[in-house]
């Protein structure tokens, strides 16, 4: 059994030893050489050009989370290789290994500038956050405490999409989230998503796109077939920008576009607001 | 004449080369010929008996499957159809309209696939843009305001990965479809009468009751897609068909796929009318036990049915 209220459990990120090792980074946008020091001081955004470097899970939340307020749940949640599907097991075991994270999402209450709030965050470094049965399951899960306890609920997603490895399960969270999602509706309980970069294929055509209010974080790429395949079915190169998350808030399907370094005060300013 | 039957055809069509000449020719055959049909017969028999899902694959997407505009016209009569998703336009790639079945009006819903290449172009090849999905919705929610039950009919590769349909938002239309038919408050069936495909697939299947033909597929990427992401070669989709398990049997095994509808040696399409017939009466069976649940039940169970799937596959 789990216990949804267990000791806070923080991940210490190992930025002096990342430091240490390699000191500088390169953007991948612009190219500038930065200290790793400096950008991680700016919440790993690009000084010279605004970059928003991927977070992981745990480093999301310490940026965002007010300190030690945060309680994770379903942490031992764990898939098994439901279809015996080739190689999966070890894909998973190397990301555990790596990540140090059971599955590609982790969820859990915290308060955001002394606001309680469910927070769900997706984390792209375990199998480039792929939807599978228990990101499904721990999404669900969070839905159902948000409603239980009457919080608000604010994902950050990102994802390559549904988990193959899984087949027709895969599928099938999507359907499952968004019957979740409707709850929220229901509750007339707020429900915000943070897309980050990147958000695709079944996760944006699921509870990623069903936001009362959508945030994207600059450039982010957020789309549901990815760039490649588009550009195999039609033959053709993508225009600059497509799928990027200025695109979309063009379109209209995202309600803004917020920089790393004011997320923390937008978010806590839209729970108080609800 | 699918793939994996080219070796079978090619037999066959020796037996009546040879019976061709020994008639023409008037050279008696007879023995040979009985032993070469004897042996097609074995290999038939052995063909149709070890279907692979592979080869289910290439019989749900044969072109002379009856589609959704077949079981339209078969199982249904008086039927209208309604255009438009009302903010962009109409998408070829799925029908709607109202219908009735045995005289009952009901929604119908169903990815439209063509039988050749004029109006597989037409139709997309029954991948949707957003417009489809929002169409499907609107219906959906016209069918709730009168109480029609809905009926839908799956047949897709799946969604369409093109510019329109990004910039419209598929991923968007997609998850709204899933949301709203979550808490439609009227009995919906699904059929998944050929391809299952992802997003495009789940996005009219979300359902109270599905039910499977034999030889359709379900599955969350194309067996094509997966091997050449997987495997980095497309060209092992048999083992990723395999891998996937996309088969009308593991979606009843794995508690998706209510009723299999089953279908002739060698497809539907070799007897189309048989298999249509057996599709009306498992709607009309499933419709009727729906019929007496109330709108509380009927969505909590809804509800259950996508709840509860892959739970029992966690480990603690």
């Amino acid at each position: 059994m789990f216990n949804p209220f267990k000791k806070t459990q923080y991940a210490e990120l190992n930025i002096t030893d990342q430091i240490q090792d390699r000191p500088l980074e390169k953007c991948p946008l612009c190219k500038e050489i930065i200290l790793r020091k400096e950008l991680v001081q700016n919440l790993k955004v690009c000084p010279k050009c605004n970059y928003h470097f991927r977070l992981g899970a745990w480093e999301r939340i310490k940026i965002l989370v007010d300190v030690e307020s945060f309680e994770e749940i379903n942490e031992g949640l764990v898939s098994r290789n439901i279809l015996d599907f080739p190689a999966y097991q070890e894909k998973l075991n190397e990301a555990r290994i790596k990540t140090g994270l059971n599955e590609a999402v982790v969820t859990g209450k915290g308060l955001i500038m002394n606001q309680a709030t469910v927070i769900c965050v997706m984390d792209s470094n375990f199998m480039m956050a792929s939807m599978g049965t228990v990101v499904g399951e721990k999404i669900s899960r969070a839905v159902e405490h948000a409603l239980t306890e009457r919080l608000p609920l604010i994902i950050f997603t990102a994802s390559g999409g549904a988990r193959m490895q899984e087949g027709i399960f895969s599928l099938m969270q999507m359907a499952k989230t968004a019957a979740l999602i409707k709850k929220m509706d229901e509750a007339g309980l707020l429900y915000v998503t943070v897309l980050t970069d990147p958000t695709t294929g079944g996760v944006t055509a699921s509870f990623a796109s069903l936001g009362d209010i959508i945030i994207a974080e600059p450039n982010a790429l957020i789309g549901f077939a990815g760039p490649r395949v588009i550009e195999q079915t039609i033959g053709q190169k993508l225009p600059d920008g497509f799928q990027r998350a200025e695109f979309l808030l063009e379109k209209g399907f995202i309600d803004m576009i917020v920089q790393r370094g004011k997320l923390k005060e937008t978010l806590a300013e839209l729970l108080a607001m609800h | 004449m699918l793939p994996f039957e080219q070796e079978l055809e090619i037999l066959t069509q020796k037996i009546r080369d040879l019976e061709e000449f020994s008639s023409k020719h008037h050279i008696d055959l007879a023995k040979e010929i009985d032993l070469l049909k004897a042996k097609e017969k074995e290999i038939r028999q052995k063909l149709y008996a070890e279907i692979t899902p592979y080869e289910r694959m290439q019989i749900a997407r044969a072109p002379n499957r009856p589609n959704t505009m077949d079981y339209i016209k078969h199982i249904f009569t008086n039927f209208i159809e309604l255009h438009g998703d009302r903010l962009f336009g109409d998408d070829q790639s799925i029908v709607g309209g109202l219908a009735r079945i045995n005289g009952q009006p009901v929604t119908v819903i169903g990815h439209r696939k063509g039988r050749d290449t004029r109006d597989n172009l037409k139709y997309n090849f029954g991948m949707p843009h957003p417009e489809g999905y929002r169409k499907a919705l609107r219906l959906m929610k016209q069918a709730e305001k009168f109480k029609r039950p809905i009926i839908t009919f799956i047949d897709t590769p799946g969604a369409f990965p093109g510019i329109g349909a990004e910039e419209r938002g598929q991923g968007e239309a997609i998850a709204r479809n899933l949301m709203e038919m979550s808490a439609i408050k009227i009995p919906i069936i699904g059929v998944l009468i050929g391809e299952g495909g992802s997003g495009g697939a789940l996005a009219l299947a979300v359902s109270d009751r599905f039910i499977m033909l034999e030889n359709a597929v379900y599955s969350v990427i194309s067996a094509e897609g997966c091997a050449s992401i997987l495997f980095k070669d497309a060209s092992r989709a048999k083992e990723a068909a395999e891998a996937l398990k996309i088969t009308a049997q593991d979606m009843a095994n794995f508690g998706i796929a209510d009723e299999v509808i089953e279908e002739p040696s060698g497809g539907a399409h070799r007897d189309p009318k048989l298999v249509m017939d057996r599709v009306k009466d498992s709607i009309w069976r499933f419709l009727s036990e729906l019929k007496d649940l109330n709108v509380d039940e009927l969505l909590e169970q809804r509800f259950v049915r996508y709840r509860r799937i892959g739970v029992e596959n966690l480990a603690l």
